[in-house]
């Protein structure tokens, strides 16, 4: 939010956001799975202009062997941004806002990874955003929790994401860009919906305590639709073959 | 690339004392569940920087120092000043701790309070232009842990928030001709203009407990945390989860009331420590008239 | 008291509820008990059997990789030589490791080259003496019919479809032979030897087996691979070849 002055109105008299979504509405999500021949599991999640790619490989053998735990699988986790994934090139070097993205991001894996099954291997997951247009850590987490499913490696239950922010005074879900750069507040939320567990929760802005509570249900209700549709897409991967 | 940590070894019989002491609400130190270790607060500790604070809370020590540097502004921000934190742990502050650059940890920790800073707009960087568009003050806040007892991020937030309060604005001359701008060290104009106080609170899930404020120890004991950022007026300026567990949506709602009333201890703390600086009850809006 | 809450051979998917109640016992570890619910962790079939009164739920994982089990039998693909052991990549997240006693049968030297019994990049077939996680799989060859692999084809198929190829009671693996008249040997790590009488036939073995391996999840697959292996057969004008 810089003194340039040029914020765009982001809620329109009839209460519809920039891109004319309702404010407890989802951008458009599309999901694929298996999209890559050689990693183990790998997904491809769109929500709206965002487009993130997943790829998981493991249980595998650590490389180097000592990096390894004696009661479970080690999980390696990259978010990265492509170079041309922004309007600005985005330099190739991994930026500090990465190096925690990534962090984060494996931390919001980590509860739902059974990874006492596996001890002394290591679990690969490398999160590519495509296309930046606002929440793409939690497209992140939604895709590597895909591509862990298509890698069959066993999990509690799926992880799906989404940010709520505040614009214009409004709590409204799963911000975009625009609504993420002029907004007052982004609060990217993940969690297993089946089980009711939070496994990533940040707040990058200023929220009374109600509109916390207010937003923290509406990302709930948000991840409930994602959760959904990452289950019917994992399905539809075997529907296909069985139609042929 | 994040790699899951190996975390500290603590004795079966010391894990299972601490979680049987929590069962009963307690702490191995004494302390209750939502309860602060001794917290100090020393202002304008280090002589050279522009503004400087030690914070001792237990025996975790924190040492935060701001230092105002001349530059350009952000193009587009190009009427404001320039925020710039980072944090080290030191390799002296534990055995855990190698030499190198700031890990994905500090980088998080440097990361979490820049943005509790940023979002309340707790630094009135729009005061800050010294010739707007062109010449701007650089405010690097830089973070050091010097030893580590557990709960670095709400020692951290303590430190660089009092270390802000005592940072004083350097004179400087213009050259009118060449628009070039050069410090006098050693002479003051007043003081940072500040909008506001800013405190974290981090409460830390423990098996099924809530706590606030771990030694080290307890903090390897613990799954999951959430740093809740809360301004002076009770406001939540920003949020982060952390750990390797999970927080149901009870234990969230439970961690916030906890940031919500611990929060006032804290900024207390600070406000009486920057008294002989920004005056009477440290008012943080009433401080740093300067253009 | 118990329900189950899908059919017998559905797919279901990582935090799908499968059944709900008491009296139900669980093939773990691809099946998890929260409170009185059963969550799937993987991709897989469901398998519900009744007997007593009493269910007994398993899931078939569709993907993942292969896991090493003492009794399973791999093939192997010799990739280190130690002084004392060769170091074998079973495609197991750890590698397998085979004592040049149990390989030899006898004491040996130390200062004998392992290399002149078993080179990098020769084929064995082993099974898994002992796993127990602390270690590295230990495999024995000191059984009849295991040891070097000097002729035939070898392909790889997932390890999660190994169980199709084999079928209920071999039956499928019986189809596959009788039909293409070859020899197969199928590993649990998803290895498969094949031994044919001829290039064709070792060509429909080959199909066969892939279209297993895809359509490991559908019903009815035993008589279409029958099916298609005559179609192949008569395409080929190979029909009459074998046992029919």
């Amino acid at each position: 939010m810089g003194a340039v002055g040029e914020k765009p109105r982001l809620i329109d008299e009839s209460g519809r956001r920039i891109d004319g979504r309702r404010p407890d509405e989802l951008r458009p999500i599309e999901m694929e799975v298996g999209v890559l021949k050689n990693a183990d599991g790998s997904a491809l999640v769109k929500f709206g202009d965002t487009w993130v790619l997943a790829a998981v490989y493991g249980p595998r053998e650590a490389v180097p062997k000592h990096m390894t735990l004696p009661e479970r699988a080690v999980i390696r986790c990259r978010y990265r941004m492509l170079s041309f994934s922004t309007h600005e090139r985005k330099s190739p070097a991994p930026s500090r806002r990465e190096v925690e993205l990534s962090k984060v991001i494996r931390e919001a894996l980590e509860p739902a990874v059974l990874t006492e099954l596996y001890p002394r291997t290591t679990i690969d997951i490398f999160i590519e955003v495509l296309n930046a247009h606002g929440g793409t850590r939690t497209a992140g987490v939604t895709a590597a929790s895909l591509a862990l499913a298509d890698a069959g490696i066993p999990m509690r239950d799926l992880v799906a994401g989404v940010a709520v922010g505040k614009v214009d005074g409004v709590i409204v879900l799963d911000i975009n860009e625009i609504e993420d750069m002029y907004g007052e507040a982004d609060m990217p939320v993940a969690a297993m919906p089946g089980l009711g567990r939070i496994t990533l929760l940040q707040l990058n802005g200023v929220l009374s305590p109600n509109e916390f509570r207010t937003g923290l249900k509406m990302a709930m209700e948000g991840i409930r639709r994602i959760y959904e549709m990452q289950k019917k897409v994992l399905r539809q991967k075997y529907a296909v073959i069985e139609e042929e | 690339m994040s790699i899951t940590p190996e975390l500290p070894l603590i004795p079966r019989l010391k894990a299972n004392a601490i979680m049987n002491l929590l069962a009963r609400g307690q702490r191995i130190d004494k302390r209750k569940l939502e309860e602060y270790r001794d917290i100090e607060v020393r202002i304008g500790y280090i002589p050279n920087a522009e503004g400087s604070a030690y914070v001792r809370m237990g025996n975790t020590q924190v040492l935060a120092g701001v230092k105002l540097e001349v530059g350009q502004p952000y193009s587009d921000a190009p009427n404001e000043g320039v925020l710039i934190v980072n944090a080290e742990f030191i390799p002296a502050a534990s055995p855990s701790f190698e030499p190198g650059p700031p890990d994905e940890n500090a980088i998080e920790l440097a990361r979490v309070i820049d943005r509790s800073l940023r979002e309340p707009r707790v630094v009135a960087l729009d005061k800050l232009a010294i010739i707007p568009g062109k010449k701007v003050w650089i405010v690097w806040l830089d973070i050091y842990v010097l030893d580590h007892d557990g709960n670095l991020i709400d020692a951290s937030m303590l430190a660089s928030m009092a270390a802000l309060l005592s940072t004083r604005v350097p004179t400087v001359a213009v050259d009118k001709e060449s628009g070039e701008v050069t410090v006098k060290r050693g002479e003051f104009q007043g003081l940072l203009p500040i909008n506001r106080l800013v405190t974290t609170v981090t409460v830390y899930k423990i098996g099924n407990y809530l706590v606030v404020d771990p030694t080290q120890e307890e903090e390897a004991l613990s799954g999951a945390r959430l740093t809740v950022a809360v301004t002076e007026e009770g406001l939540i300026a920003g949020m982060q989860k952390a750990g390797m567990d999970y927080l149901s949506d009870a234990e969230v709602e439970r961690a916030v009331e906890i940031a919500l009333s611990k929060a006032p201890l804290l900024i207390g703390k600070i406000r009486e420590a920057a008294k002989g600086i920004r005056g009477e009850g440290g008012e943080a809006s009433n401080a740093g008239k300067q253009g | 008291m118990s329900k189950i809450l899908f059919e017998n051979r559905s797919l279901v998917v990582p935090g799908d509820v499968v059944a709900e109640g008491d009296r139900l016992t669980l093939a773990a570890p691809f099946l998890r008990r929260v409170g009185r619910s059963v969550v799937a962790t993987v991709v897989g079939l469901l398998t519900v059997e009744k007997s007593n009164n009493e269910y007994k739920v398993g899931l078939i994982p569709l993907e993942g990789c292969y896991y090493p089990r003492p009794g399973d039998v791999v093939i192997g693909i010799v990739r280190d030589i130690g002084v004392t052991s060769w170091l074998i990549d079973i495609r197991a997240p750890l590698p397998g490791v085979l004592n040049a006693s149990d390989y030899l049968g006898k004491p040996y030297s130390p200062s004998e080259d392992l290399s002149k019994y078993l080179d990098v990049g020769d084929v064995i077939l082993a099974k898994v003496a002992q796993f127990d996680r602390g270690r590295d799989p230990l495999l024995t060859v000191q059984e009849k019919g295991l040891g070097k692999v000097v002729e035939g084809a070898l392909i790889e198929i997932k390890p999660s479809r190994v169980p199709r190829v084999i079928g209920r009671k071999r039956s499928m693996l019986s189809v596959l032979q009788e039909e293409t008249g070859c020899q197969i040997v199928v590993g649990n790590n998803g290895r498969i030897l094949l031994r044919c009488p001829d290039p064709e036939r070792e060509a429909i073995a080959v199909l066969a087996i892939k279209k297993i391996e895809r359509e490991a999840h559908t019903q009815g697959l035993t008589e279409r691979i029958k099916d298609f292996i005559i179609e192949q057969k008569i395409k080929r004008g190979l029909i009459g070849g074998s046992g029919r």
